[in-house]
C-alpha cells in the first residue's frame, strides 16, 4: 500500500500548511433557491481545517442544496460562500477546483469509459491542452487508484463495475484531483454495509493520514456519528444543531429533526452515540 | 432526475416543496400521492379534447375556399337536397375531415407509443424509418409502375412503412440484450438516411417522379378518396387496440426493463407489440396522406403535461389531441393563403415548431 | 497536524492503459489504437484521392497521379490532375473532414449520438439559404453565373449561421443545457424542412430538380474557389477544436462533475458550439448538405479508436475517407450518370452504422 508522502520540492498538489483551527469554507448568511422556491435562507456554516463534517437531516431538508452551494455548483441568491476567506464565485473556477473537490450525488459517466480514464479526468484542473498526462498526473492517479483499492480494475469500463466499485472509482477521481477539501454528497448511497464502512474508513484515512478536510452528506446516523468530528443536523433549510457528535445526537434532537422516537446509547465499539429507533412520532410537529 | 438538480422540473420542484413541507409538519397524514386532483385533471383533459374534436370538425366542414354557414352545414348533414353547398360538404369537406381525424389520432397515439418505448423524448414515429420506408416505395411505384394517385400510393406506402419499421426493430434488437432506446434510435436514423438516399437517387433520375413525389412528401389532406379509408381503417383499429392493450405494460416499462420484468411483464413481447402498433398506426397514417412529421413529436409532450405519464390516459388523450391538432392545422392551411391552400404537413411544422420550442423553453421536460 | 500532501506513487506504479508520452512541458497519453486509426486513415485518404483524381474521360493511373502530386508527371497530366480534378476531390475530403469534426463536437456536448448538425437544424438552415437562391433568384429560369457561383454558397453560409444563432438564442435559458439545445434544434429543423418542401412545391419542376441535386450534396464542378474557404476554416477551427477537446472530455460527465473539475460549463459549451456551427456551415456552403457524414463518421471513429467519446482527429480522418470514397462511387456506380455524393455517403455510412450496432451493442443508460 502506498502512502501520501510529503511533496517533493517544487511540487504542489496538496495544500500548504495551515493553522489547524482555520476556517477553510464558510457559508455566510446564504439564501439558496431553485427559481422561486427558496430552500435555505440565512444559513451560516463554518468548515474548519482538518475536520470531517457530516451533514444529516431528513429527506428534502436542503442538505444536498447546501453542499452544492459550498461547492459553487449553485449560486446563492443572498449571502456568500467563502473559500479560504475569498468569495468562491469570484475565484476562477479552475483555482477553486485545485482546492476543493466535489463528488455529486449521482454522477454520470460516458458509456465505455475505463476506470483509469475516469480517475485521470480528476486531474483536469492541473492540466492544459498541451499538458494532458504529466508525471504528477500519473502519480496522483496511480495513488488514488491504490488508495481506493481499484488499481486492478483500471482498464475495465466504468459501466461494467458493481455499485461499490463504481462509487470507489468516483471517489478515486475526486482524490486524484488532489484537493485539500472534499465535498461528498451521499458517498455511501446504494452500498451495502460493508462497502459503506469501507468508504467511510477511506474518508477517515484521508483525513488522518493525508490531512484532508471533508464535508459529506450522510443518511446513516450511526455511521455519521462514528466517522465525523463534527455533525451538522438540518431540518427544513435550517441548522438545528451542530457540534461534537455526542452532543448533537440526542433523543430530543432526533425527535425534533426526524420526528423519531429513539433511544441513544453509546456505540459498544467506538463509544460514539448510537441510535436505536423505537418508532416514528405520533404527534405532529 | 435528482430533486436538487440545478433546474428542477416543475414536478420535482413541487415534490421538493412537498418534502420541505413534510419536514415542517413532521408526520402529518399525507394525502395519497398524485391524488384526486390529477384524476380530475385527466377527466377534464379528456372532456376538453372531445369538445375540441367536435368544434374542430365543424370548423373543418364549414371553412374553406367557400365558407359555408353552420346552419347550412347542419342542413347538409341531416337533410341533404343536392344543393351546391350540400355537395361540397358531403363530397369534399366531410371526407377530408374524417381523414384528418383518423390520421391525426393515429399519429398522436404512435408518437406517445414511440416516446415510451424508446424512452427518448426526441423520438418521433419517423425515427423508426416509417416515413422514409413509405416514401421510398411510393417513389418506386411512381417511377416503375407509373402510379400517380393517392389511392394508388396507399399499399406501397404501407408496405414500405411496415418493412422499414420491422427492419429497424430487428437491427435494433440484434446483439446481446435486445432492443434498447439508443440502439432503436440509431438504427432508425441509419435506415431513414439510407432510404432517403435511395429515394433521392430515383428522383434525380426522373423529373416526372420528382414532380409527383414533391407533392406527396409535403403531407396533404386535399383530394383524398374515401375509398382509402374503406381499405385501411381496420389497420388503424388493430394498431389502436394493440396500443391500448399494452398500456399497462408500457407503464411498467417506463420504470426500466428490470422493474417491468420483476413486475411480471414480458419486456420483449411488450416491445414487439409496441413496434407493431407504431408501424401500423404511423405507417397507415403516412400511407393515407404522406409524411406528417411534427404531430407525433409535439402531441405527447403537450398531453403528458396534462395527464401525467400514465399511458392508459396518455395514449387515448394523445390520439384525440392529435386528431384536433391535425384538423385545426388543415383548417388554418385553407385560410392563410386563400384561395390556394398550404399543405397540412407544412402548417403543422410551422405552427407546431414554435409551440414545441416554447414548451421546451418553459420548463425542463421530464424525461420520459 | 498531518502534513499536507502530494499524491505520490512509487515509480513503478504506472496507470494501466494510460502510457505517457512526455516531451518537455508537453505531455499526453499514448493511445496506440487511436493513433493507428489516424495514420491508416490518412494513408487511405491519399490513396482514395489518387484513385479519384485518375478517374474521368482521360484516365490516369494511380502511380502517375501520385507522381504528379509529388511534382512529376507530364504537362497534360499536371493540367488535368492539378487544375481540373484536384479541386473537386479536395473539396470532398475537406468538407467530409469539416462535417465529421462538427458532428463529433455536437454529439459530445449534447451527450447524444443523434445530435449531429443534420438533426439539430444547422444543415437545414444552410439548405434553406441555398434553395431560396435556386428557387427565387433565377427569374423564371435557371440560376446561373455569379448568382449561382457566389450566391448559393453565401446564402448557405448565412442560412447556417443564422439558424445557429436562432437555435442558440432559443435554447439559452439561465445557461445552455445540451438536452434543451437538441430539442430546440429538432423543432427548428422540422420547421426549416417544411419550408424547404414548401419552396419545392411552389416552384417549377426544373428548379425543384436543381434544388434537389444541391440538397443531396454534390461535388460536381467544384473548383479552387470552393476549396479555399473550407481549407481556411479547417486550418483555424480544427486546432481550436483540438485545444478545446481537453474540455470536451470533461463536459461528458454531467454538468455538476464538470463544474467540480473547474470548467466553466456554459462558456465552454458555447465556444465549442460556435466552432461546430462554423465548420458545418462552411462545409454545406461548399458542397451542399452531404448527408450522414456528421452523424456517422464520429460514431465510426469512436468505435474504431475504442475511446469513450467521438474523437476529434479520428472523426476528421474518417469523415474525409468516407466522403472521398463516396465521391469515387458517385462518379462510377451508375456508369455515365453521376450521383450526388450525399446519396452515396448515406448508402455507405448507414449500413456500416447498422452493422456496428448489430455487432456491438451499446450499453444503454435508459
Amino acid at each position: 500500500m502506498t502512502t501520501w508522502t510529503t511533496p517533493a520540492a517544487g511540487e504542489h498538489i496538496g495544500a500548504a500548511d495551515r493553522d489547524p483551527g482555520a476556517v477553510r469554507l464558510r457559508a455566510d448568511d446564504v439564501r439558496l433557491a431553485y427559481g422561486e422556491h427558496v430552500v435555505i435562507d440565512g444559513l451560516d456554516l463554518d468548515v474548519v481545517n482538518g475536520t470531517v463534517t457530516a451533514v444529516i437531516g431528513p429527506n428534502g431538508c436542503g442538505k444536498s442544496t447546501l453542499l452544492r452551494a459550498m461547492g459553487r455548483l449553485l449560486k446563492p441568491t443572498g449571502g456568500q460562500v467563502l473559500l479560504d476567506g475569498k468569495r468562491i464565485d469570484r475565484t476562477p473556477t479552475k483555482e477553486v477546483a485545485k482546492i476543493l473537490g466535489m463528488l455529486p450525488q449521482s454522477p454520470l459517466a460516458p458509456e465505455g469509459l475505463t476506470v483509469a480514464d475516469l480517475v485521470a479526468r480528476g486531474r483536469h484542473p492541473h492540466q492544459a491542452w498541451y499538458r494532458q498526462w504529466s508525471g504528477d498526473d500519473e502519480d496522483a492517479v496511480a495513488t488514488a487508484l491504490e488508495w481506493t483499492g481499484i488499481a486492478d480494475l483500471a482498464e475495465r469500463p466504468v459501466d461494467e463495475l458493481s455499485g461499490g466499485q463504481r462509487q470507489r472509482a468516483w471517489i478515486s477521481m475526486a482524490l486524484a484531483q488532489g484537493t485539500d477539501l472534499l465535498l461528498l454528497d451521499e458517498p455511501t448511497t446504494y452500498l451495502d454495509l460493508a462497502h459503506q464502512v469501507e468508504v467511510l474508513e477511506l474518508v477517515r484515512r484521508l483525513h488522518r493520514e493525508a490531512g484532508r478536510t471533508v464535508v459529506m452528506v450522510l443518511h446513516d446516523l450511526n455511521l455519521a456519528a462514528r466517522y465525523s468530528d463534527r455533525l451538522v443536523a438540518m431540518r427544513a433549510g435550517r441548522i438545528v444543531a451542530s457540534g461534537d457528535p455526542s452532543d448533537v445526537v440526542t433523543e430530543a434532537l432526533l425527535a425534533e429533526v426526524f420526528g423519531l422516537d429513539a433511544r441513544v446509547i453509546p456505540d459498544p465499539v467506538s463509544g460514539t452515540p448510537m441510535v436505536v429507533p423505537i418508532g416514528v412520532h405520533s404527534s405532529s410537529g | 432526475m435528482e430533486t436538487d438538480g440545478a433546474r428542477p422540473t416543475v414536478a420535482a420542484r413541487a415534490a421538493g416543496a412537498q418534502a420541505a413541507g413534510m419536514a415542517l409538519t413532521a408526520l402529518k397524514p399525507r394525502p395519497p400521492a398524485g391524488g384526486s386532483g390529477l384524476r380530475r385533471r385527466r377527466r377534464l383533459t379528456l372532456l376538453g379534447l372531445v369538445v375540441a374534436v367536435v368544434a374542430g370538425s365543424l370548423l373543418s366542414v364549414a371553412v374553406g375556399a367557400k365558407a359555408i354557414p353552420l346552419d347550412t352545414v347542419w342542413h347538409a348533414l341531416t337533410a341533404a337536397t343536392g344543393t351546391e353547398d350540400d355537395v361540397v360538404v358531403l363530397q369534399l369537406r366531410l371526407p377530408r375531415t374524417l381523414f384528418g381525424l383518423l390520421v391525426g389520432a393515429a399519429l398522436g397515439m404512435a408518437g406517445a407509443l414511440i416516446q415510451g418505448h424508446t424512452r427518448n423524448p426526441l423520438a418521433d414515429p419517423g425515427l423508426l424509418g416509417v416515413n422514409a420506408g413509405a416514401g421510398f416505395l411510393v417513389v418506386v411505384a411512381i417511377y416503375l409502375l407509373g402510379v400517380t394517385t393517392p389511392l394508388g400510393y396507399v399499399w406501397f406506402a404501407l408496405l414500405g412503412a411496415l418493412a422499414a419499421g420491422v427492419f429497424v426493430f430487428a437491427v435494433g434488437s440484434a446483439g446481446r440484450g435486445g432492443p434498447t432506446p439508443v440502439t432503436l434510435a440509431l438504427a432508425g436514423a441509419a435506415v431513414t438516411a439510407l432510404l432517403t438516399a435511395l429515394t433521392s437517387s430515383v428522383i434525380l433520375l426522373d423529373v416526372d417522379t420528382l414532380d409527383a413525389y414533391r407533392f406527396w412528401v409535403v403531407g396533404s389532406l386535399a383530394g383524398r378518396d374515401l375509398e382509402i379509408v374503406a381499405q385501411v381503417w381496420w389497420l388503424l383499429a388493430a394498431g389502436a387496440v394493440i396500443a391500448l392493450a399494452t398500456a399497462p405494460a408500457l407503464n411498467a416499462l417506463s420504470l426500466g426493463d428490470d422493474v417491468a420484468r420483476s413486475l411480471g411483464f414480458s419486456v420483449g413481447r411488450t416491445r414487439l407489440l409496441g413496434i407493431l402498433a407504431i408501424t401500423l398506426l404511423a405507417g397507415t397514417a403516412t400511407a393515407m396522406c404522406g409524411p406528417i412529421a411534427f404531430l407525433g413529436l409535439v402531441v405527447p409532450h403537450v398531453v403528458r403535461s396534462l395527464t401525467g405519464p400514465d399511458y392508459r390516459w396518455l395514449l387515448p388523450c394523445s390520439a384525440v389531441a392529435g386528431a384536433v391538432l391535425l384538423v385545426l392545422a388543415d383548417v388554418l392551411g385553407r385560410i392563410v393563403v386563400r384561395p390556394g391552400e398550404l399543405q397540412v404537413g407544412i402548417v403543422l411544422a410551422l405552427v407546431g415548431g414554435p409551440f414545441f420550442i416554447a414548451l421546451v423553453r418553459r420548463r425542463a421536460l421530464a424525461a420520459v | 497536524m498531518a502534513a499536507p500532501t502530494t499524491v505520490r506513487a512509487p515509480r513503478a506504479a504506472l496507470v494501466p492503459g494510460r502510457t505517457p508520452l512526455r516531451i518537455g512541458p508537453v505531455s499526453t497519453v499514448v493511445r496506440l489504437r487511436a493513433a493507428a486509426v489516424v495514420v491508416v486513415g490518412l494513408v487511405v485518404v491519399v490513396l482514395a484521392l489518387a484513385v479519384n483524381l485518375g478517374l474521368g474521360e482521360y484516365p490516369i493511373s494511380v502511380p502517375d497521379v501520385l507522381a504528379v502530386l509529388l511534382g512529376g508527371g507530364n504537362g497534360g497530366q499536371r493540367l488535368v490532375v492539378l487544375d481540373l480534378r484536384l479541386p473537386r476531390s479536395l473539396t470532398g475530403a475537406l468538407v467530409g473532414a469539416a462535417l465529421a469534426v462538427s458532428g463529433a463536437i455536437t454529439q459530445s456536448i449534447a451527450r447524444n449520438p443523434l445530435a449531429s448538425p443534420d438533426i439539430i437544424g444547422l444543415t437545414a438552415g444552410a439548405t434553406v439559404g441555398a434553395v431560396l437562391v435556386i428557387v427565387f433568384a433565377g427569374a423564371g429560369g435557371a440560376v446561373g453565373g455569379a448568382t449561382a457561383a457566389v450566391g448559393i454558397p453565401v446564402a448557405a453560409l448565412l442560412g447556417g449561421l443564422l439558424t445557429a444563432a436562432l437555435i442558440y438564442g432559443l435554447a439559452w435559458r439561465r445557461g445552455l443545457q445540451g438536452f434543451r439545445l437538441v430539442l430546440v434544434g429538432v423543432g427548428v429543423n422540422a420547421m426549416l424542412v417544411a419550408l424547404i418542401q414548401w419552396m419545392l412545391v411552389v416552384t417549377g419542376v426544373y428548379q425543384a430538380a436543381r434544388a434537389y441535386v444541391w440538397l443531396n450534396g454534390s461535388l460536381n464542378g467544384r473548383g479552387w474557389e470552393h476549396v479555399w474557404p473550407v481549407a481556411v476554416a479547417l486550418a483555424v477551427l480544427v486546432p481550436a477544436a483540438l485545444v478545446l477537446a481537453h474540455v470536451l472530455g470533461a463536459l461528458q460527465y454531467g454538468d455538476d462533475t464538470a463544474r467540480g473539475l473547474g470548467i466553466r460549463v456554459d462558456r465552454s459549451r458555447s465556444v465549442l458550439l460556435l466552432v461546430a456551427v462554423c465548420l458545418a456551415s462552411v462545409a454545406a456552403a461548399a458542397a451542399g448538405p452531404i448527408a450522414f457524414v456528421a452523424l456517422v463518421a464520429p460514431q465510426i471513429a469512436q468505435r474504431l479508436t475504442g475511446i469513450a467519446r467521438p474523437p476529434i482527429t479520428g472523426s476528421l480522418v474518417v469523415g474525409a475517407v468516407l466522403t472521398v470514397v463516396a465521391d469515387i462511387l458517385a462518379r462510377t456506380a451508375l456508369g455515365g450518370t453521376e450521383l450526388p455524393v450525399g446519396i452515396v455517403t448515406a448508402v455507405i455510412g448507414a449500413p456500416y452504422l447498422l452493422f456496428l450496432l448489430a455487432r456491438h451493442r451499446r450499453r444503454s443508460r435508459g
